[in-house]
């Protein structure tokens, strides 16, 4: 069990040793502070947070439904949910650009009446980030709601408490842990997303050229540089991983 | 309460892995069917009259997608027994997964830089050979909405599609766009990853123009519009073939390579708009 258990973790620990021992660490703080690394970082920072806010306000509400509706066809509302995850991130790029490219009904229109333009936008570049991200906010809270005591909120409500003040004075303070988990993992896989985003947003430096656009760019131009940013991306992440972890063998 | 939080657990662990190989499944989709060449055993003999055996990979630019898929096809009808698979990206991309060990039998480029970075490594049999040219052509939006005329009204035309600067079209695009004194504001440029990428970005994207090849142009199709660029202005990509020396296979990559200057494939490039090699 022990064995397999180490192999399980070698599979991830090996690819990551070795782009670490990769790495030019001599000149690392030069490969970040070029304007470009620099811009790069703080677009996918930006980004991924506000992605992270948009699946917040939108995930909680349809956790909710899924996890508390009966109806006919719920099932398939859930697949439709989840369907980013397993979609080749390109192919949602392609989905999202049929929905909101200058020539689609729905762009051009939002075009036509506010002047917005969501392509070779940074508001492009969350918009796709929350596509894909927000499934593993709204799997995770969904799981929580399923798994929470209905009596609490019986209680609340005999009370006299409404659905809104029991939803939110009750039911999200208990599921709050899976919120907190769920809106990480969230951001995690928007600060890593590559093929929805360089599909559907571009690729402008400044503008929609995310950590990972600029990794894979640099690969083939300035290896040292491109390892220099996929570092930062993977210390970020992991840093808050091992620190959400954490939390939670306190709490148990 | 636990078993919510074991799940969560669970699509935690199974996140650290995606945030661990996201990025490079997602950079390196090129090298998918890499490996396949390695795992059939070759012919017992490759001599002159005997049927040749095995399966190849072979290593292409993006340009080359719709005319190698159809060449390709045509060399399993000549040599039944054989199989090419593609692999189709960035020239750049491409020679560098080799230059890191992929398993590739033979390198088309579409430039002579990509291929000059394996044969300066020992890494290829014999001198690759150019088997076509290209040339680069402005495509815009079905019916030409925005009037670009040539590549002086391409600034201020709204985002321009190039291909990433490693990339050959990238570097050819640059050279042009210098040979006609026209500088683009790099914040208005989208950078694609090669050629085919570059060409969506303007036929499914919002791009208002792009630089792509010729070849790429004319297999969109009625997807875009083409805006020639006067003859004295372009640049001509090159385009050779290499059979590489670490192959499982080397005579039927050696036999493909020979295949693809041959009059029937060159038939084929000629048909999707390329040029003869000289």
């Amino acid at each position: 069990m022990a064995a397999v258990a180490a192999m399980g973790l070698a599979l991830f620990v090996l690819p990551l040793a070795g782009i670490v021992q990769r790495a030019d660490w001599a000149h690392l703080v030069d490969h970040l502070r070029t304007p470009e690394a620099l811009e790069a970082i703080r677009l996918t920072l930006v980004a991924s947070l506000s992605a992270t806010a948009l699946s917040l306000v939108l995930g909680i509400p349809l956790a909710w439904v899924l996890a508390r509706s009966r109806f006919r066809g719920l099932a398939l509302v859930r697949g439709l949910v989840l369907l980013p995850m397993v979609l080749p991130p390109v192919v949602g790029g392609v989905a999202l650009l049929s929905a909101f490219s200058l020539r689609s009904p729905l762009g051009g229109w939002l075009h036509d009446t506010f002047g917005v333009q969501l392509t070779f936008n940074p508001a492009g570049v969350v918009l796709a980030e929350t596509f894909v991200a927000m499934p593993f906010l709204v799997i995770t809270v969904e799981a929580a709601l399923r798994n929470l005591d209905p009596r609490y909120e019986e209680v609340a409500a005999g009370l006299g408490a409404s659905r809104f003040t029991v939803f939110r004075r009750v039911t999200l303070p208990l599921v709050g842990p899976s919120v907190l988990a769920g809106a990480v993992l969230a951001w995690a896989r928007a600060m890593g997303e590559f093929g929805a985003t360089i599909t559907f947003a571009g690729n402008i430096a400044g503008r929609t050229r995310t950590l990972p656009l600029a990794v894979y760019l640099q690969l083939e131009t300035d290896q040292d540089a491109a390892i220099a940013l996929s570092l930062v991306l993977l210390g970020i992440s992991l840093a808050v991983l091992v620190a959400l972890r954490g939390r939670w063998l306190e709490r148990s | 309460m636990k078993t919510a939080r074991s799940m969560v657990a669970l699509v935690l662990l199974a996140l650290v892995a995606l945030v661990a190989t996201g990025c490079g499944s997602d950079a390196g989709s090129g090298d998918g069917g890499a490996e396949a060449g390695a795992t059939t055993t070759a012919a017992a003999a490759g001599g002159r009259g005997e049927a040749l055996e095995g399966e190849i990979t072979v290593s292409a630019a993006a340009s080359l997608t719709e005319a190698y898929t159809q060449i390709g096809a045509d060399f399993e009808t000549a040599h039944p027994g054989t199989t090419v698979t593609f692999t189709f990206d960035s020239s750049g991309t491409l020679s560098q997964q080799i230059l890191d060990g992929a398993p590739v039998d033979a390198f088309a480029s579409a430039d002579e830089a990509n291929m000059a970075k394996l044969t300066d490594q020992d890494l290829v049999d014999g001198e690759p050979q150019v088997f076509a040219r290209n040339q680069l052509v402005i495509v815009t939006k079905p019916g030409n909405p925005a009037g670009i005329e040539g590549l002086a009204d391409l600034p201020g035309a709204g985002v321009v599609a190039l291909c990433a600067a490693s990339a050959p079209c990238g570097r050819f695009a640059a050279q042009v766009l210098e040979g006609a004194g026209v500088a683009l504001d790099e914040s208005s440029v989208t950078r694609g990853q090669n050629a085919k990428a570059t060409l969506t970005a303007v036929a499914e994207g919002d791009a208002a123009a792009g630089i792509v090849y010729v070849t790429d142009a004319r297999a969109a199709g009625d997807a875009v519009a083409a805006v020639a660029i006067p003859e004295e202005r372009n640049a001509v990509a090159t385009y050779p073939i290499g059979v590489l020396a670490g192959s499982g296979h080397l005579d039927v990559a050696r036999a493909f390579a020979e295949y693809v200057l041959g009059d029937e494939a060159q038939a084929v490039l000629k048909e999707h708009g390329f040029l003869p090699p000289s």
